[in-house]
């Protein structure tokens, strides 16, 4: 099996290796004395060219290569919540324990505990018929999540009992075509292989996110795909993590990818003490992170969205529903630029290899919603919600373009937006999502029938107001008759006290869907009820000048407990509005 | 040790040496001239027989018969020790005040390793800089990376000067855990003079470590300067429990090094001609700052760039900002208007604010009186714009506070004198008086309480 090797050449991250024998595309190769992990990314005659997932100096032409004749693989079990890998899946908690506060070169250590134990409570019993993803037993993995343990193959049980197990003790057997086969807590799959479902199955709920602009104007689909391009500081990263804190998703995979070490830290750090609003438990218990950061060794880094959503789809099999937040592709993509340079490839674009759009839209198209293997049924879904950082903020860019032609939501994050501090920096309409419509129905049962109407009604205020913008531009807001007037101060309610929300606010942060509902009911009631006193006849001026403006201005700060209150605004915008035609 | 006289080709920085065994990828190499002229080098790539050494210094002189090429069995290190405080190096680590070389206590890789994400801890010491624009709005705290995006001809140099000078932790601390280090990269002698002179008017020297790369310094030498002086950060903060203020200027020359290197090697270029891997390497110089579990020592990063044709979308400026936690942008404008320091606070971020900042950390109303400043502020510049066009009578009431709220703000809160310090209660007291120019209904950015509490009443 495993071949041995020299290395030729060495340039960077990129090595060649030489003698190989039968080595495949794809396969681990530990490259050198220390045993460092590497990829063969490309094959000519005897020479294997090998990305290494760690810093190659020191290394001399002539050290040994060895193939392990396996493909970069993930292990898969209880344990892998709340933990927090590096691009391969290696712990870098116990990667701490073992090396201190940098990452020292080489160093294996397995991505499940070994020694942990696990309470095994098995759902089928001996001499039962079972098919390939059907659940065999469960172990109680955190304190909100049940794994599901599932059959590696088809056939009968030989024997299977409950009982505490570490993740490599046999856990029963199983016979596969006359074959006895033991059965294990943990499996492994390959990365760049998507694993396999019974049915893709079309998105039809929203993932409720908590926040305003996404719920109401450019909502996210469960198991769909959205992007999130935006330059340097418009909030990014913001977005994301707000989306991974408050998103109604079972499971939450956060692949930080060449992006900085504080964010991650702030991730680790916020995550156990954050509250899930549904559950009572920290958000944490449902949460796996990978991390590696943009000084980490960049092969690691291509490697590390692959090793996201493989373990997002293993979630899904079991029946979850799995968030994958990727920040950012960008950084990703580069990874694959740098690489591709060293092969010395002929450049596409910016650069970047030919097969860039490819490798993003496979990536993409691992999201989904599904039935899951197994003869019971059960569904899953994997969503994806991308971060790009083009260049300059420019998404012209190859990245960018190739992203938006893949994804279903795209959520434009705009510099100007963030520099006058209006966040989320999602600018409205710029943003969309292609999920409204068959997401419409959905709103229509649960919500409330008028919903979708009322959206549309305030996105049509808000295209409006950029058109009455240019108007002012040239002529000044007073030049404009009073009712297209009126359409500016509710548009800028709409913007300024309803799309406008602080990821940092204890109330603000999350708001459901129901309240959204309400807090535009009232919004859209002030318009048509200030519509209506204009044609009257009565003064803008004391429509704006209106007192329930400043309770309308408080709204998002009302708790979820008290959402009564938004009901009373509703009224006494209706008071007002009836006191001031009686005035007249 | 290795000798080699099988120089093939020299093309600009690099040198290709044949019929080499036992090389390793990074190593360093000395480089004997044929006038016996000594320079130091590096293994870019390595193959069977062909090595290629990039040569720190100037590649004049060396042809390819006489040269001798000594391959060292190491990568680069530096020897450290806290002796090294108040001394002046070149920008290769050799000393450049006629002083002896320290006597190492350790000797370390200057490419360092990445720092486990798992080992680090959240920044969140207020840094008082006595700049009100970087104290309330844009707010520094310690183990942070914060660059000044700058453009030639502005004052970045005094600023950074200032910052270095008056840069200090609330409550106070003990001055022997306080250091300096400052990295010259390709600066002109006349600006390293600038910075020199202020180091040993003020006394920072002694707590202060110089790397100093100048113009006229090999350009290839401005990859090494950097992480030598991050070497020496990392040592002083993880090994001797300082708090380190890491200033490198300027990074522009940094990345023309790097992409002058790339087209030597004949490398694909990525945009503007700069090397497709530019992201990843000023991520391995950016991202050695912070506070880590379990050490005292922090280093705070403070780059210093120059945007080329004051673009901030030109590659350099663009792939910090994605780097680093924030920016400092330095505005043409506000400088023509003769306001010091010209910091813009639009464009400027500091992404780890909220950390440092609130009861407790600097002071309750904090965050809202910075909300509200950029809000009014932003505005009230937008509102410039238009009364240019339409003229200030078409302007409403409220309008026309804004933008008197505008030109106050930049008189009396950007600006203030290069050797004034000011606290951060000063800073956000200067803030709620400009409030009081706006009514109170406007105030939407801050909580209502501490309207009652801060508020300037009018008359008073």
């Amino acid at each position: 099996m495993a071949s041995k090797g020299k290395l030729a050449r060495i340039s960077g991250p990129v090595v060649v290796a030489k003698g190989l024998g039968d080595a495949k595309l794809y396969d681990v190769v530990k490259v050198g004395e220390e045993g460092l992990a590497g990829e063969i990314i490309k094959i000519v005659g005897d020479s294997c060219v090998v990305q290494v997932y760690e810093d190659t100096s020191g290394l001399c032409p002539g050290e040994p290569v060895v193939c392990t004749g396996e493909p970069l693989s993930v292990e898969l079990g209880p344990g892998i919540l709340k933990s927090i890998y590096d691009g391969i899946q290696r712990p870098l908690d116990k990667i701490r324990e073992k090396s201190g506060i940098f990452i020292a070169r080489g160093i294996e250590v397995p991505a499940l505990d070994r020694k942990a134990k696990w309470e095994f409570k098995a759902a089928k019993k001996k001499g039962d018929k079972v098919e390939v993803g059907d659940i065999i037993g469960e172990v109680k993995e955190t304190e909100v999540i049940t794994h599901r343990i599932l059959a590696p193959h088809s056939g009968k049980l030989a024997s299977l009992s409950s009982g505490k197990y570490t993740v490599l003790d046999e856990i029963g057997e199983m016979e596969v075509s006359g074959k006895k086969v033991p059965l294990r807590l943990h499996t492994r799959w390959t990365v760049r292989k998507p694993r396999p479902c019974r049915e893709k199955l079309p998105p039809v709920v929203p993932l409720s996110t908590g926040m305003r602009i996404i719920d109401t104007f450019s909502p996210i689909a469960k198991g769909g795909t959205a992007c999130i391009p935006g330059p340097f500081g418009s909030g990014k990263t913001v977005t994301q993590q707000s989306l991974a804190k408050w998103s109604d998703a079972e499971i939450v995979v956060y692949i930080g990818c060449g992006e900085r070490g504080n964010e991650m830290t702030e991730v680790l750090n916020e995550f156990p003490k954050l509250i899930d609003p549904k559950s009572g438990k920290p958000l944490m218990e449902r949460t796996v992170l990978i991390a590696n950061t943009s000084n980490m060794p960049v092969a690691a880094r291509e490697a590390s969205v692959y090793t996201g959503i493989t373990l997002a789809e293993y979630y899904r099999d079991m029946g979850y529903g799995v968030s994958l937040m990727a920040d950012s592709t960008s950084r990703w993509a580069e990874a694959l630029r740098e690489i591709s340079g060293r092969l010395e490839e002929m450049p596409g674009e910016e650069g970047y290899p030919a097969y860039l759009a490819r490798k993003l839209a496979e990536f993409y198209e691992r999201a989904g919603r599904v039935k899951t293997l197994g003869s019971d049924e059960r569904y899953g879904s994997v969503s994806i919600i991308g971060a790009v950082s083009p260049p300059g903020g420019d998404i012209s860019e190859p990245v960018s373009q190739n992203t938006l032609r893949v994804t279903k939501v795209f959520l434009a994050l705009d510099a100007s937006l963030a520099h006058r501090r209006h966040f989320p920096a999602i600018h409205w309409l710029n943003s969309y999502s292609l999920y409204t419509g068959t997401l419409d129905p959905w709103y229509e049962e649960n919500l409330s029938a008028d919903f979708n109407g009322m959206r549309n009604a305030a996105m049509a205020l808000l295209q409006k107001e950029a058109e009455l913008q240019e108007v002012v531009q040239l002529v000044g807001p007073d030049a404009l008759p009073e009712k297209e007037q009126e359409v500016l101060v509710v548009a800028r309610m709409l913007r300024e006290d309803y799309l406008q929300q602080s990821a940092y606010h204890d109330v603000d942060a999350f708001s459901s869907m129901q309240k959204q509902y309400l807090m535009l009911r009232n919004i859209m009631r002030f318009h048509e009820r200030a519509t209506g006193a204009v044609e009257l006849g009565i003064q803008l001026k004391n429509i704006s000048s209106a007192k329930v403006r400043e309770k309308i201005g408080r709204m998002k700060e009302i708790p979820e407990s008290k959402m009564k209150e938004l009901e009373g605004i509703y009224k006494e915008i209706d008071d007002e509005f009836d006191a001031l035609a009686s005035k007249r | 040790m290795k000798e080699y006289k099988s120089v093939t080709q020299i093309a600009g920085p690099l040198v290709f040496v044949e019929n080499v065994s036992g090389v390793g990828y990074n190593e360093l190499v000395e480089v004997t001239l044929p006038s016996g002229e000594k320079q130091k080098g590096q293994v870019l790539d390595i193959s069977e027989n062909v090595a290629v050494v990039q040569i720190f210094g100037s590649t004049s002189g060396l042809n390819t018969t006489s040269t001798s090429v000594k391959f060292l069995g190491e990568t680069m290190r530096l020897g450290v020790t806290d002796d090294m405080l108040g001394r002046v190096f070149s920008g290769l680590g050799e000393p450049r005040d006629k002083g002896p070389m320290p006597v190492p206590e350790d000797r370390i890789d200057i490419n360092g390793a990445a720092i486990n994400p798992y080992s680090r801890q959240e920044p969140r010491d207020f840094i008082q800089t006595g700049v009100s624009t970087i104290d309330a709005m844009n707010t520094l705290v310690r183990g942070q990376k914060l660059p000044i995006f700058s453009a030639s001809g502005l004052p970045h140099n005094q600023l950074a000067v200032q910052i270095a000078r008056q840069a200090k932790v609330k409550g106070g601390e003990e001055k022997e855990d306080f250091a300096v280090i400052f990295a010259a990269v390709g600066i002109t002698h006349e600006e390293a003079h600038f910075f020199m002179r202020d180091f040993e008017k003020t006394g920072a020297l002694e707590r202060a470590v110089l790397f100093l790369n100048l113009a006229n310094d090999p350009s290839v030498e401005r990859i090494i300067t950097p992480r030598l002086a991050l070497t020496t950060a990392e040592y002083l903060a993880f090994e001797k429990d300082m708090h380190v203020l890491v200033i490198i200027t300027d990074m522009t020359n940094y990345c023309e090094a790097l992409r002058e290197i790339a087209s030597a090697r004949q490398e694909v270029p990525g945009r503007r001609g700069y090397p497709g891997y530019m992201y990843t390497d000023l991520s391995t110089i950016y991202e050695r700052a912070g506070r880590v579990v379990g050490k005292k020592g922090t280093v705070t990063q403070f780059p210093i760039l120059t945007m080329p044709g004051d673009d901030i979308t030109h590659p350099i400026p663009d792939l910090t900002g994605y780097i680093t936690e924030g920016q400092i942008v330095l505005s043409r404008e506000l400088h023509r208007k003769n306001i010091y320091p010209p910091v813009d606070p639009l464009p400027s971020l500091s992404r780890l604010m909220n950390l440092g900042i609130g009861k407790e950390r600097t002071r309750e109303d904090h965050r809202g009186v910075s909300d509200q400043l950029y809000a009014a502020y932003a505005n009230g510049r937008d509102l410039r714009s238009l009364s240019a066009v339409v003229g200030e009578e078409s302007l409403t009431d409220v309008d026309r506070k804004y933008l008197r709220f505008a030109d106050e703000f930049e008189k009396k809160f950007i600006t203030q004198g290069p050797n004034e310090d000011r606290s951060i209660e000063q800073t956000l007291d200067l803030g709620w008086d400009l409030f009081s120019m706006l009514p109170e209904e406007e105030l939407k950015r801050v909580k209502k309480e501490f309207i009652g509490k801060y508020a300037k009443k009018p008359g008073k």
